[in-house]
């Protein structure tokens, strides 16, 4: 904790957050390359302090966004503000936010302590030469790389190089740290490893944390807020936990966890939820996702039901309060340790993805070819806009 | 690990081994048999001769007396003529071939950028003579002068001075320098340039810190191809020069053709090898100091 000296004190850091003002601002923000709209017209606020993602398949605008942030790239309209500040004409080298690149961009030239203190030696007036040290010193340490300053860059293995690119990002203390799939290149144990790392880091440092990335397991696992994105437009921005449980649409529902996806028309509506008709005139009951929209009768729509929700039992003892039982043939079991995946082809409902816990005897027993029971309740199924 | 070492050393894979050092050496004999007769055999010859005296008739008899080095001082014009022109010119290729370079490879698109590699090129399709004697026209009575003249701006003489030496020298060393640095500089990563300016480096500051000495492997080399061609130039100076800016490859000549005195001319050659070894390895050594990481690709 003690090489944490230059951060400030996390009390101070939570009672700047209490306040919450926005550190990072896109006001109706547009870039367009040649006739491709990275980015349409988005607006949004994240919060001093926080982690935040950018989540989306390539080519969604995620990292455009963030090039918007760190000055790489000027917005055709709107503008960006940083700390309250707006951004418009102020290039990348006058900005208070530093990245982490997707494959580090470490100065091959430099060793390790060069290249950390690469942004110390930029600032004017200049700084004298035991402060950078100290400062490079104190940064190597904080992400553990303590007495590898006189290394050259590409004696070290992906992790290590990892941690050289968010020391030198790190080192300016900056308003905002920006990431690039910086976990991308690491092996999935190591990128574990990183991501309770960095998100440790961002709770030391206080400074707010902008990540961009394709896994939506990393985001969730590290995000306080993540921005849903596509076609360069944000679908959904919001907490971990809103976008599992009340995603706005089937394509969040989608990409966030994993969901089965039953589609058909909506043949009735009330308060709390819809009927959904399927193609083989089968019609389903759920309740409308918190943040999603309402349909009306006559729209396409989909029920999407978690694997984790949907029970499964020995044919014929099903508990009786479910909404929907339907007997099923168990295709394929996938077992992943603290639990099993099970596919279940159910006639008039086709492939199902069930998952059991540990715990379940059925977890161990069920076997490929077996007959069995599923079901779930209405109130556990969503009805969500098909697109 | 020795057990292991052990097994794999069977008399079948050392057997390869051996014939694996006999393509090697039959690979290199080629190029070893060159260098030996036409490089090491040669100057080996030239040594020799440097130390004989002029045969009265002209030519090389057998002697041993250093008078021919001592006496090298009496050409003390062709060797300043080289070396100063010769790194001058090295310079100014630089100078001039660097933003074409930098240009060439990071600015242009690259839908222009093989068009403008051509351009740079095209010259070499025409006779190298021929393109020296344009030269003497642009420079000469009727050329430039000329036209200065008709302006009023009086009796120019450009032709047969160090100027129309160097604007031959920089005309036709250009390319080589041009090449050299636009590759250093193609395969620069542009994302180093980002993350420069990323962490508070300015458009100069970045060039400063990131491309050049990224890009001094391809400096090294440019510097190095036009410096060694430029200390044994001959022609540029003969045409370009008169007979009034004459460089060591000019003494040469004369030497050896005019006054048929083999062992001073091999004297001066002897003096040039010298001086070349000696400034070539200074300056490597120079740079590898300040150069950081090796590329393999550097002379």
């Amino acid at each position: 904790m003690g090489v944490t000296s230059w951060t400030e004190p996390k009390a101070a850091a939570a009672a700047r957050s209490a306040s919450a003002p926005a550190d990072v601002e896109f006001r109706s923000v547009t870039k367009r390359f040649g006739p491709v709209v990275a980015v349409d017209d988005i607006s949004f606020e994240i919060p001093r302090g926080s982690f935040h993602s950018f989540l989306g398949p390539s080519g969604c605008g995620k990292t455009t966004s963030l090039r918007l942030i760190a000055g790489f790239e000027q917005p055709d309209a709107g503008e960006v503000a940083i700390g309250g500040r707006s951004m418009v004409g102020v290039p990348a080298y006058r900005r208070p936010v530093n990245m982490v690149f997707q494959h580090y961009a470490l100065f091959p030239h430099m060793n390790v302590a060069d290249n950390v203190g690469y942004g110390l030696r930029q600032a004017r007036p200049k700084l004298d030469r035991a402060e950078i040290d100290k400062r490079v010193a104190e940064t190597l340490e904080l992400v553990r790389l303590p007495k590898m300053g006189a290394r050259r860059t590409w004696e070290l293995s992906g992790g290590q190089q990892q941690r050289v690119a968010l020391a030198r990002a790190l080192v300016n203390r900056p308003t905002v740290l920006l990431l690039d799939e910086p976990l991308a290149a690491l092996d999935r144990k190591l990128r574990r490893d990183m991501q309770i790392e960095l998100q440790n880091l961002q709770r030391d440092v206080g400074i707010t944390f902008i990540l961009v990335t394709h896994d939506q397991e990393e985001a969730l696992s590290m995000s306080d807020t993540i921005a849903i994105m596509r076609d360069g437009r944000i679908v959904q921005f919001g907490t971990p936990q809103l976008l599992y449980d009340a995603p706005v649409n089937r394509y969040v529902a989608d990409f966030v966890g994993e969901s089965n996806f039953l589609a058909g028309k909506v043949t009735a509506t009330h308060t709390n939820g819809a009927s959904i008709t399927l193609s083989n005139g089968l019609a389903l009951k759920a309740r409308w996702s918190a943040a999603g929209e309402h349909l009306s009768v006559g729209e396409d729509g989909v029920i999407a039901v978690r694997p984790e929700v949907i029970g499964l039992w020995p044919v014929g003892r099903a508990s009786a309060d479910l909404d929907l039982r339907r007997q099923g043939q168990v295709r394929n079991r996938i077992y992943l340790g603290d639990h099993t995946e099970f596919s279940v082809h159910v006639p008039e409902l086709g492939e199902l993805m069930v998952r059991l816990p540990k715990s379940d005897p059925l977890a161990m027993s069920l076997q490929p070819g077996d007959m069995a029971e599923i079901g779930w309740r209405a109130d556990q199924a969503l009805a969500l806009r098909a697109t | 690990m020795t057990a292991t070492a052990q097994t794999i050393a069977t008399p079948a894979v050392t057997e390869r081994r051996q014939s694996g050092r006999w393509l090697t050496a039959l690979l290199l004999a080629p190029s070893a048999v060159w260098f030996f007769v036409l490089l090491i055999l040669p100057l080996a010859v030239v040594l020799v001769y440097s130390v004989g005296v002029r045969a009265p008739a002209g030519g090389y008899q057998a002697a041993f007396t250093l008078d021919n080095y001592l006496n090298l001082p009496a050409r003390w014009a062709a060797f300043k003529n080289t070396l100063t022109l010769a790194p001058l010119g090295t310079l100014i290729c630089l100078l001039a071939g660097y933003p074409l370079a930098y240009f060439l490879a990071v600015k242009s698109s690259a839908r222009w950028r093989v068009m403008l590699l051509i351009l740079v090129i095209v010259p070499f399709w025409t006779s190298f003579l021929i393109r020296t004697y344009a030269w003497i026209f642009i420079l000469g009575g009727r050329g430039i002068p000329a036209l200065l003249d008709a302006m009023g701006m009086g009796d120019v003489r450009l032709i047969n001075t160090p100027f129309s030496v160097m604007c031959g020298i920089v005309y036709a060393y250009l390319p080589l320098m041009v090449f050299p640095i636009y590759v250093s500089l193609e395969k620069l990563d542009k994302r180093l340039l980002e993350a420069s300016e990323d962490l508070g480096a300015g458009p100069f500051a970045t060039f400063r810190q990131i491309t050049l000495p990224l890009s001094a492997p391809g400096i090294i080399t440019g510097c190095m191809l036009v410096f060694i061609l430029l200390m044994g130039e001959y022609l540029i100076p003969q045409m370009l020069g008169g007979g009034k800016v004459f460089f060591i490859g000019n003494a040469l000549v004369d030497l050896f053709l005019q006054s048929l005195n083999w062992p001073y001319g091999s004297a001066v050659a002897m003096a040039l090898v010298i001086i070349m070894l000696v400034t070539v390895s200074l300056y490597l050594r120079a740079t590898a100091a300040t150069g950081g990481r090796r590329d393999a690709s550097l002379i």
